[in-house]
């Protein structure tokens, strides 16, 4: 029986480090390979001894898949191709491909040069493994092989994020990354046509959450920040550098112009020149109204927003930063956020998920004591805020996702373990399908049964066609033939035609039966009755009486005969061939039970 | 089937009927119909404002309104306007999609989808639709900002036109041209587009897909695969196998096609293209060192990118670092800002600029040094900024309206000048018959990038399809140069041709559609290996057809009394050893059993139960009373002897 078989490496009822592998139709898929932020051992990283316990990555995989840039999906790219080893297709949109290897090099320097670990990947490893990668567009069909293909679809989320579907023949796994099902400033919503997958594997980092009007939390980060400048506070908004920075700067940016605001705002790192030409450069992937608006003015253009230095953090007044990275665990935004956490003017405002064991995660979990590197113990009296930015889908969105895409089956990954199950209990109840939230290193396997494709010969299926009773198409009919099975090419043909093909002749095997009635009539006469009576019985068949006294129905052939000793009883002989052998069975048995009296 | 209804090779327009499907393919608008019109002056022009109406030889002066004098040729003296495709050939309002190969293929859109019924959907390249919507921007903005009331048709009249000079007496399908659309109609046009990308694989009603591949000719130019899963159609329009800034052509998903049309070759099949663009530089060079101007008309996109990167490269080289390069275009900006943000549509050397992150084509760098200037019109900020000498690129290629007209008039008079023609869509000659006569260079370097005849053989042999159909230009050598067998396309068997408001039957030779086997019944088949790699099952099963798609499933017993005659049984093959099957016979506990040999082979009697049975090499004969269960037993013990098909 063939199977689907789903074992999450990572993000298996957790977020980050996601990573898991789809096995389907025999052909082995890897869906992102990403780190974990809140562990600095072996446990950041997806567990690929899963794999090479029983042999190279390269050739138990046949390919590899990125759905968007962010660490938590691509951070162990690097590790896993150079330093475990992989050497198979790396696939990924263009917009990854050219954002992933500068947030990589951030995370390794972050890493190695600041947190001086040892043993991690290096710079040309990067290189090495972007090397790699293939692109892909949007809605192309790449033939990985012969039998595997695969699609991508826009996923919103960040920029270059995509879905993809995964096929062998007529067995299909969507996989969705992270998407957004809503558009925002800067991107448009996640899209997928009616697929049918026979699995869909969602993300489900909003699982229980509905949440409120976009426009509402917009305010509502406005007016935060705007009260914290207006009373000479520091606003701090940790981010990573691509994606949700670009939408709340857009934000800013209007609403200083609008409210003629003076104070500061400063982008952390000098990524941003560069993030916001990446942006330019792949406006096609940005939302409709800055695609149609880019020629008269770059939306990621920014006037009121400078570079950042570390000097103007001791600066006395109001500014707001935008500082790398979002989850406070490393970097810039952990150093500024030192210098103002003991200030209760100042605000920190947190604009998307925290992975646990991050700052950003105690802080937001009420933590005001927090332990740092050294022993040192930091007060947090600034207020902290979240605000949920992030662009995933809540789970009005992942309902709506599963409704378009219409998948036989679901399993979620990506999400908190109890979150999860109320969603799956949801899924299963309004869409009739199973649903599946398997943890790391835990196997789903789903038979499947697909159907298989044959080329039918065009003679067949014609005749097939007008041999129907009923000139309507629609209706099902009754077909024979044979199907011819040479390697992987499958025909179904006549049945004469392949006897003719294999050069075998036709073995003819007829049947003739005496049927013995008593009656005194002569022949003629009684084959003459036999005819009215099956033309009476037997009214949508051809019956007729040919000239030498025999009685036809459709090519099956009735004769009356003398019996050879008894003149008192006649001798019908119905002859048939294999081929007619139910209606000759059945002529047999109803003239048999023998012929109404002539009225 | 197929429905030609554009006789220009290079802006074809074709309906397809293909598995109950109408496929448009492309349509061109051919706008060579312009040149028999006056050109429209941006800015009031004495000379051509003051022509002598035309009169016929008799002195009849009734079409001196419509006609005029102009540089000893007579022009129409009203709207430009331009040849469309067929209409009555085959009702429009039936086409359910059309697809686009590049943006120079969809001019006459609008005339299609908003004056036919025509309520399918069509499908293109983002890029093909953004530029193919400056492209027609720009025409209308032409055409509408210099409003003429007259609109001419006394002369189109087959009587009156058989009496006019030429080239007016030989225009051909005059009946069908009309005036320009207008931006409303493009915008509603437009909205009927779907975008695709390369490589993507779109299901028509449940019988066709159609695919886009990369042509390599221009931004977004795609050829088209039209296939179902027995046949497949090949549509290769405006292809080039040039490493310009278009992503390269996609050949290899040619291959194996039953049909391949084949439309959009170059133009000017003796020039090089590379020479071409030398003698561009050299010329240009020239000009301006001499103190003169040089006049480039153009389309707002396409070679003027490629034409902007030599002059890149070129002229600091050439000290020309200081000479002002005006592009005059309503569209100008437009078409140089979005040719920036297709990387995934250009070639690779461009794609791999915006990893960097950097724009793909050096015209930024042109833009940011003050070098290249544009402007959407000679009015407004380019008559303060306006130095000369100079080099300005603007349109219409046709020199009948746009910027251009004003530059013809401006510069016309001066042998420092230059005119360099790059664009072939238009004679240059015809283009400059109304200026005539000049004082200004001309310079003719066509820089045509679509594939010639030694591309194409070489094309048609590596894809190898089954029959090529293609416009009956391109079965003969070009008219000028009847002796130049090489120009011509040459396959076996030798290509189809056609020509406007013709129909061909396109040789099929179908023999195999897809159905689908449902698990269910898969399971139940029993495959028998026949010869070694060979298995066989037969099938016998239920056939529904639903959206196109067939589908057989496991049949479930019909109880009806009177059996269907259509229900087949298989036939049988193989031969029954009389021995074995007399044994068999005895297991089963038949006694008194008698065998005779006959001429063909023998007689099995069953005594006791007055039955006989004839075996033959290929036939087998049971001959009983009406016993039934004693027929079915025997027929059983037959069958296991032989293999059903």
């Amino acid at each position: 029986m063939p199977e689907i078989r789903v074992t999450p490496l990572g993000a298996g009822q957790d977020v980050g480090r996601s990573c898991i592998l789809v096995s389907i139709a025999g052909k082995n898929v890897m869906l992102d390979c990403g780190m974990h932020m809140g562990f600095s051992d072996d446990r950041r990283f997806p567990d690929f001894s899963y794999i090479t316990r029983s042999g190279r990555l390269t050739d138990f995989l046949d390919c590899v898949i990125i759905s968007h840039f962010h660490l938590d999906h691509c951070g162990a790219l690097p590790y896993f191709s150079e330093m475990v080893g992989y050497d198979g297709p790396i696939y990924m949109t263009q917009p990854t491909q050219a954002i992933c290897p500068i947030l990589l090099e951030d995370y390794r320097k972050i890493a190695v040069d600041k947190k001086g670990e040892a043993n991690f990947f290096t710079s040309q490893m990067i290189k090495d493994c972007m090397k790699k990668v293939v692109a892909v567009h949007l809605h192309q069909t790449v033939q990985v092989d012969d039998e595997l293909e695969i699609k991508a679809y826009y996923a919103g989320h960040v920029l270059g994020a995509a879905m993809f579907q995964i096929k062998v023949g007529s067995e299909s796994v969507v996989y969705t990354g992270d998407y957004n099902m809503t558009p925002d400033r800067h991107l448009g919503a996640a899209w997928i046509d009616k697929c049918r997958p026979s699995l869909l594997i969602t993300e489900s980092t909003y699982a229980t959450t509905i949440r409120d009007s976009k426009r509402c939390r917009e305010r509502d980060f406005l007016k935060k920040v705007h009260e914290t400048v207006e009373r000479g506070g520091k606003v701090l908004i940790p981010v990573f550098a691509l994606g949700r920075a670009q939408e709340l700067c857009i934000l800013l940016e209007t609403f200083w112009e609008r409210m003629d605001l003076k104070a500061p705002i400063y982008f952390s790192t000098g990524l941003t020149e560069k993030a916001n030409h990446y942006y330019k450069l792949f406006i096609p992937w940005t939302n409709q109204k800055i695609r149609k608006t880019f020629v008269q003015r770059n939306m990621f253009e920014f006037k009121h927003i400078k570079a950042f230095d570390r000097a103007f953090a001791d600066s006395p007044g109001p500014m707001v930063v935008f500082a790398t990275p979002g989850m406070l665990h490393a970097g810039q935004s952990l150093q500024i956020f030192r210098k103002w956490a003991g200030n209760e003017k100042n605000m920190v405002i947190m604009p998307g998920y925290c992975v646990q064991g991050t700052v950003g995660h105690k802080i937001l979990s009420g933590q005001r004591k927090l332990e740092m590197e050294g022993r040192q113990v930091l007060e947090v009296k600034m207020q902290v805020e979240y605000m949920s930015f992030s662009a995933h889908a809540d789970a009005k969105g992942i309902m709506q996702l599963v409704g378009q895409a219409e998948p036989e089956n679901v399993l979620l990954v990506h999400g908190e373990a109890k979150k999860m199950e109320f969603l799956k209990q949801k899924i299963e109840q309004e869409f009739r399908v199973n649903c599946y939230m398997p943890a790391n290193g835990e196997t789903v396997t789903l038979p499947t049964s697909p159907s298989i494709p044959v080329g039918i010969s065009l003679g067949l299926l014609k005749r097939e066609m007008a041999q129907g009773l009923l000139p309507d198409a629609k209706k099902p009919r009754l077909l024979h033939g044979t199907l011819i099975m040479k390697d992987s090419n499958f025909r179904l043909v006549s049945s004469e035609q392949a006897l003719k093909e294999l050069g075998l002749a036709e073995h003819q095997l007829r049947f003739t039966c005496r049927v013995h009635l008593h009656d005194t009539r002569k022949e003629q006469e009684m084959a003459m009755r036999v005819y009215n009576h099956l033309k009476s019985v037997l009214k949508d068949h051809c019956v007729q009486h040919l000239p030498d006294g025999s009685v036809t129905v459709e090519s099956i052939l009735v004769q009356a005969a003398a019996h050879s000793e008894d003149p008192g009883t006649k001798v019908l002989l119905v002859s048939w061939t294999y081929q007619d052998e139910e209606l000759g069975s059945y002529l047999t048995s109803l003239l048999k039970k023998g012929l109404p009296q002539a009225s | 089937m197929l429905y030609c209804l554009s006789g220009h090779p290079t802006l074809p327009c074709n309906v397809l009927k293909f598995k109950s499907t109408t496929i448009m393919l492309d349509c061109g608008l051919d706008m060579t119909s312009t040149l028999n019109f006056l050109p429209l002056p941006l800015v009031q022009s004495p000379r051509l404002s003051n022509l002598p109406g035309w009169s016929l030889k008799d002195g009849n002066a009734f079409l001196d309104k419509e006609l005029k004098e102009c540089s000893g040729h007579v022009f129409v003296d009203s709207v430009p306007e331009f040849c469309l495709p067929e209409t009555e050939l085959i009702d429009l309002s039936t086409v359910d999609v059309i697809l686009i190969s590049n943006y120079h293929c969809m001019m006459a859109l609008p005339y299609i989808t908003e004056h036919t019924g025509f309520t399918g959907t069509v499908y293109a390249t983002e890029p093909t639709v953004q530029i193919g919507r400056l492209l027609m921007e720009e025409l209308v903005n032409f055409i509408e900002r210099v409003p003429k009331a007259q609109s001419a048709s006394l002369w189109k009249n087959k009587d009156i036109q058989r009496l006019l000079p030429s080239p007016l007496k030989d225009a051909v399908e005059v009946s069908t041209w009309r005036r320009c659309y207008t931006m409303q109609e493009v915008n509603s046009a437009l909205s009927k587009i779907q975008l695709v990308g390369y490589s993507q694989k779109i299901e028509l009603f449940g019988a066709v897909q159609v695919t886009p591949l990369s042509s390599g000719y221009a931004l977004g130019s795609s050829n088209w695969i039209i296939q179902s899963h027995y046949e497949k159609v090949s549509y290769v329009s405006g292809s080039s196998l040039l490493t310009t800034h278009p992503q390269p052509m996609d050949q290899a998903s040619l291959k194996n096609s039953d049909v391949l049309i084949l439309t959009g070759l170059t133009q000017i099949p003796t020039a090089n293209p590379d020479s071409m663009v030398g003698e561009f530089c050299s010329n240009l060079a020239l000009t301006v060192r001499n103190g003169g101007n040089v006049l480039v008309p153009c389309y707002p996109s396409g070679v003027i990118y490629d034409l902007l990167e030599c002059l890149y490269q070129y002229i600091d080289s050439a000290g020309l670092s200081s000479i002002p390069f005006y592009f005059i275009s309503p569209v100008a900006n437009s078409s140089l800002e979005f040719s920036q943000i297709f990387a995934e549509w250009l070639c690779h050397n461009k794609q791999t600029k915006v990893y960097l992150p950097e724009p793909p084509f050096p015209h930024a760098e042109l833009i940011q040094t003050n070098k290249l200037k544009h402007y959407p019109s000679i009015h407004g900020d380019f008559s303060n900024d306006f130095r000369q000498p100079c080099v300005v690129f603007t349109g219409h290629p046709s020199l009948r309206f746009g910027d251009v007209v004003h530059f013809m008039e401006l510069w016309g008079k001066s042998s420092l000048n230059t005119v360099i023609f790059t664009e072939p869509d238009f004679s240059y000659l015809e283009a400059l018959a109304p200026y005539q006569p000049l004082a200004m260079k001309c310079i003719y370097c066509p820089i045509d990038t679509r594939l010639n005849f030694i591309q194409v053989s070489k094309l048609l042999k590596e894809v190898q399809p089954l029959h090529v159909v293609c416009p009956e230009q391109y079965t003969q050598p070009p008219p000028a140069q009847s002796h130049r067998m090489d120009l011509m396309v040459d396959c076996q068997p030798p290509a189809m041709s056609y020509r406007r408001a013709e129909v061909l039957a396109l040789p099929f030779k179908r023999r195999y559609e897809k159905i689908e086997i449902m698990p269910e019944l898969a399971d139940s088949l029993v495959p028998m290996e026949i010869k070694p790699g060979i298995s066989l099952a037969t099938v016998s099963a239920v056939l529904h057809t639903k959206d196109n798609k067939h589908v057989l499933q496991k049949r479930k017993r019909a109880s009806d009394d009177i059996p269907d005659c259509k229900v087949l049984k298989p036939l049988l093959s193989g031969s029954i050893p009389v021995d074995q099957f007399v044994q068999t016979l005895e297991k089963h506990g038949f006694s008194d059993i008698k065998v005779e040999d006959t001429a063909k082979g023998h007689i099995v009697l069953l005594q006791e139960a007055e039955t006989l049975i004839q075996i033959e090499e290929d036939s087998t004969h049971i001959i009983c009373d009406d016993d039934e269960v004693l027929r079915v037993r025997l027929r059983d013990l037959v069958l296991k002897f032989l293999q059903k098909f």
